[in-house]
């Protein structure tokens, strides 16, 4: 795998690196990593964790939507080495093929997306929401959700997915 | 018969590439992983004509970690002739050629590209690159561009000219009622949320894979053959995922060039991906104005149409689309004319975006449309019914099916239509007007020249595979369900592949043609794979069958059936052990021109639909929220009810987009697009999106194509954006004839 190849790649840069201590989906690691490298850079190409994925870089899309410490970030718009000691979920930490998050098996009984490249970010966001215990109504996830574009246009299934989960945990 | 518990064509299941998507683990083409992998980064051009005289790189290869910058003063061998570059798209004129020469023939045209062992190492050289110019006079405006509007003398194909009928120009003069006016529609782009980029692993033997965001993996590996002489074996161009499209992968973009040439430069393996930025750099929907002349009589009957417009293109190719047709083959009126033109700006050449022309000219003409009602004093979705022809009323001919008044029908039924009041400015809710509107839409039922394989083992498990993409349209679901119904086995036990250059031949996917021809494709595999089971299911000892024909038996579970005694089955694994086969494997091709379709060759084949908005408009702010659509659908079959919705909703989603949001501003000094990210560049976001219905009006179609479906990729998005313009002028008595209708133009 091209993980550790990129990995090494990277160690064998010859510039100053900050060793980061980081947990990436319950994986606790010192990581030392370049003070520009944005955590989506991290994840997609050092880590090799692509369901969080690039859509603008900056802050636009919600694309590369992760949760931090529970809440949710623009990764792209977070330097990693400034998150020393924070707990990171990603797509692939919220659930797996076989054992599916409620969240991502509601998107896909409500056909929540097309393409799919909003969708990891749409799901964390989604999670970071209820995280955040503020939405209740439609009118709610709606608008808080309105920083993740979908260019697809699967907005309607989206929140029929969300609150799908959000009635099921109330 | 099929069993209730039978699922197939017509079943609504869920997306088999739905727990890939949502866990992160399907990979798109920027995400492939690969040893000794060189990240790209494209250097743009800051000014929109002229010559490169110098570059310099000095400080790029310093930074550690480069490796190389290309420009075209130290690029490879390439083709040189126009015709090596030309896709399976082509568009007459000459196909633009990254890296080619010192010319420049837009902004941000790629110049440079920077290869470095990190994407930011190689992002921070680009950035260091200084380029000295040689400008010329550009033109972005298009204002000024109308003055020299031409007819291409080559045209594209799939053009389709007008015809004229009657004498318009009298009728139009002699009309008692009349509009006339010029109808707008501003330059959009196409922003799929995941940008372009390609993979290209080198092999070391000469070979190379691509994965590559395009729509449609043999139109790339045609082109990339061509242009670095790549022989066709020594090329696989992959595409399994591809994160949104609506057109502009269409064509081969100019990341898979670079990602390539630089791989063959370096004999390494390259990524390169463009930022949102750089996606302003290629394709995007050509900005149109459409003059409109309509007369009718006092009774709100047409008597004249004229249909005049005019789109973007650059300098270097004539994009031609089929914007003036629609209303000409819509509507029964006796005297029409329209003509059609193309003006040059200097940006990259225009693109199919959702629906090419229709949603810029059927859009604009159901403005001109409702316009007319008002004036004819006709309640607007009665004036369509007026003016309603049966058959296409530009060639006279008649359509495989239009269950449109149906959908008329239906659709102001769940829209509660005949509740609106009819004066503008009539319906309000505290500081809110509220208005409605409807429109039609319309699209062609387009089928391709498609092959598919299918192969069946002996544990029962179908794989049915054909070289088409899924842009998100659902292809990988429709390819299982069309499996599933024809040789009568679980979704669970069937494998779709697509998206891969070495998989049988199927063309780009776009047109809403993918469905109907890669559809229609697997049914002939797997019906061919069926054939090959029941002669299997002759060895079997005592002939349970009795020497059946094919048309005496269908596949149901698992077995194969007799039809008069369905206690007669036999499993496909007996069958095939009695003749001692572990699978069977064919391979099939639809083409137009098979069975029924021999009937409809001189028909007109089209979608058609009905659409209602309802807008809430701020009368002191002027903002307009659309807080319901009905789009009453008429698309023949429909295989999967459940992606079937989507791809409406979606196609609905960014005719709201057009209808509010979308334009694309360009700075004609520098003759740059200004607003090229999603912070200016405005698409419809959740809280834009109120309720949206769909509905699918039954319309049984044997002839239009072998599946009876007809696609469903671009009609949600044609006349959505009238309906809402429409509804807005019934709101507050404001006509708006350009999109996007911003709040300026509400309130000035």
């Amino acid at each position: 795998m091209s993980i550790a190849v990129n990995s090494a790649t990277y160690a064998a840069m010859p510039i100053g690196r900050v060793p980061t201590k980081l947990t990436i989906n319950g994986e606790t690691r010192t990581r030392a990593i370049e003070p520009w490298t944005t955590l989506l850079d991290l994840l997609r190409e050092g880590e090799d964790l692509i369901g969080t994925k690039k859509g603008c870089d900056h802050g636009q899309c919600g694309a590369c939507t992760v949760l931090v410490d529970g809440r949710r970030i623009n990764s792209c718009l977070k330097l990693a080495v400034t998150l020393d000691g924070a707990d990171i979920t990603t797509i692939e930490g919220l659930g797996q093929p076989g054992k599916l998050h409620p969240l991502q098996s509601a998107f896909c009984d409500h056909d929540a997306f097309q393409c799919g490249y909003c969708t990891p970010g749409q799901i964390c966001s989604a999670q970071g929401l209820i995280n955040e215990g503020k939405a209740r109504t439609r009118e709610e996830v709606r608008e808080l959700m309105s920083g993740n574009l979908c260019r697809c246009g699967a907005y309607t299934n989206i929140i029929d997915a969300v609150l799908d989960v959000i009635g099921e945990q109330v | 018969m099929a069993t209730a518990a039978k699922i197939g064509i017509g079943s609504a299941i869920n997306r088999v590439d739905g727990v890939e998507k949502v866990t992160g683990s399907a990979r798109y083409a920027g995400e492939h992983p690969v040893e000794n992998l060189l990240y790209g980064y494209i250097v743009e051009a800051a000014i929109a004509k002229g010559r490169v005289l110098s570059v310099d790189e000095d400080a790029a290869r310093a930074v550690p970690g480069v490796v190389e910058v290309i420009t075209h003063l130290n690029r490879p061998h390439v083709a040189w002739t126009d015709h090596s570059y030309q896709d399976e798209m082509k568009i007459p004129g000459s196909p633009f050629r990254p890296l080619y020469d010192d010319r420049i023939q837009f902004s941000q045209q790629p110049i440079a590209l920077v290869l470095a062992e990190t994407f930011e190492a190689a992002r921070y050289a680009a950035s260091l690159i200084e380029i000295a110019y040689e400008t010329e006079a550009h033109n972005t405006d298009f204002d000024v561009a109308l003055d020299e509007k031409y007819v291409p003398k080559k045209k594209r194909s799939g053009y389709v000219p007008p015809k004229d009928r009657g004498d318009a120009a009298q009728a139009f003069a002699d009309a008692p009622l009349k509009v006339a006016g010029d109808y707008r529609l501003a330059p959009e782009h196409h922003n799929p949320m995941e940008m372009f980029g390609s993979t290209v692993e080198w092999h070391g033997d000469g070979s190379i894979t691509v994965w590559d965001k395009t729509q449609g993996s043999q139109g790339v590996h045609a082109y990339l053959a061509s242009v670095f002489g790549f022989s066709k074996k020594k090329l696989r161009v992959l595409n399994p995922y591809v994160g949104g499209a609506f057109g502009s992968g269409l064509r081969p973009q100019h990341q898979v060039f670079l990602a390539v040439l630089a791989a063959k430069m370096l004999e390494r393996s390259v990524r390169v991906t463009m930022t949102r930025q750089q996606m302003f750099s290629h394709a995007y929907r050509p900005q149109a104005v459409q003059s409109i002349a309509l007369g009718a009589d006092r009774t709100g009957k047409l008597t004249a149409i004229r249909n005049a417009a005019t789109t973007s293109t650059s300098r270097y190719e004539d994009n031609m689309e089929n914007v003036v047709t629609w209303g000409l083959m819509n509507y029964d009126c006796p005297n029409a004319d329209a003509e059609y033109t193309v003006a040059q700006i200097d940006t990259p050449t225009s693109a199919d975006m959702r629906a090419p022309g229709a949603a810029t000219g059927m859009t604009l003409f159901e403005i001109a449309i409702d316009e007319m009602a008002y004036a004819a004093k006709v309640d607007p979705l009665e004036f369509r019914l007026i003016n309603y022809s049966p058959i296409d009323a530009m060639n006279g001919t008649p359509y495989t099916s239009k269950a449109l008044r149906e959908a008329f029908r239906e659709g102001a039924e769940a829209f509660k239509w005949s509740e609106r009041s009819a004066e503008p400015r009539s319906m309000r809710e505290g500081s809110e007007l509220i208005g409605w509107g409807c429109a039609t839409g319309m699209w062609d039922a387009q089928f391709s020249k498609t092959s598919a394989s299918a192969k069946l083992t002996a544990n029962g498990h179908l794989e049915v595979a054909c070289a088409t993409s899924d842009i998100g349209t659902g292809s990988y679901t429709v390819m299982t369900l069309v499996a599933a119904d024809t040789l009568g086995l679980p979704p669970e036990q069937i494998t779709a592949k697509l998206g891969d250059s070495d998989l049988p031949t199927a063309p780009v996917e776009g047109g809403s043609w993918g469905a109907a021809s890669s559809g229609a494709a697997v049914q002939l595999a797997c019906q061919a794979v069926g054939k090959k089971l029941l002669k299997a299911a002759g060895k079997i000892a005592g002939e349970p069958l009795g020497g059946a024909k094919i048309e005496d038996v269908l596949f149901e579970d698992g077995c194969i059936v007799l039809k008069d005694t369905p206690t007669v089955r036999v499993p496909f694994g007996d069958a095939m052990r009695a003749a001692d086969l572990t699978e069977i494997e064919e391979e099939a091709t639809a083409a137009p021109g098979f069975g029924d379709m021999w009937k409809g060759l001189h028909k007109s084949k089209n979608t058609h639909s009905a659409i209602f908005a309802e807008v809430r408009v701020d009368e002191e702010l002027g903002v307009v929220r659309v807080t319901r659509i009905v789009d009453a659908v008429a698309a023949g079959r429909i295989i999967n009810p459940k992606t079937a919705r989507s791809q409406i909703l979606g196609g609905v989603v960014m005719g709201i987009g057009m209808a509010l949001h979308e334009e694309t501003f360009s700075d004609h000094r520098l003759g740059r697009w200004m607003n090229h990210n999603f912070g200016e560049y405005h698409v419809p976001v959740h809280a834009d999106i109120h309720d949206i219905q769909v509905i699918f009006v039954d319309e049984p179609d044997p002839e239009v194509t072998p599946l009876g479906v007809k696609g469903l990729g671009e009609i949600g998005i044609v006349g959505t954006a009238a309906a809402i313009a429409n509804a807005i002028y019934h709101a507050t008595g404001k006509r708006v004839r350009s999109l996007p209708i911003t709040i300026d133009k509400i309130l000035e």
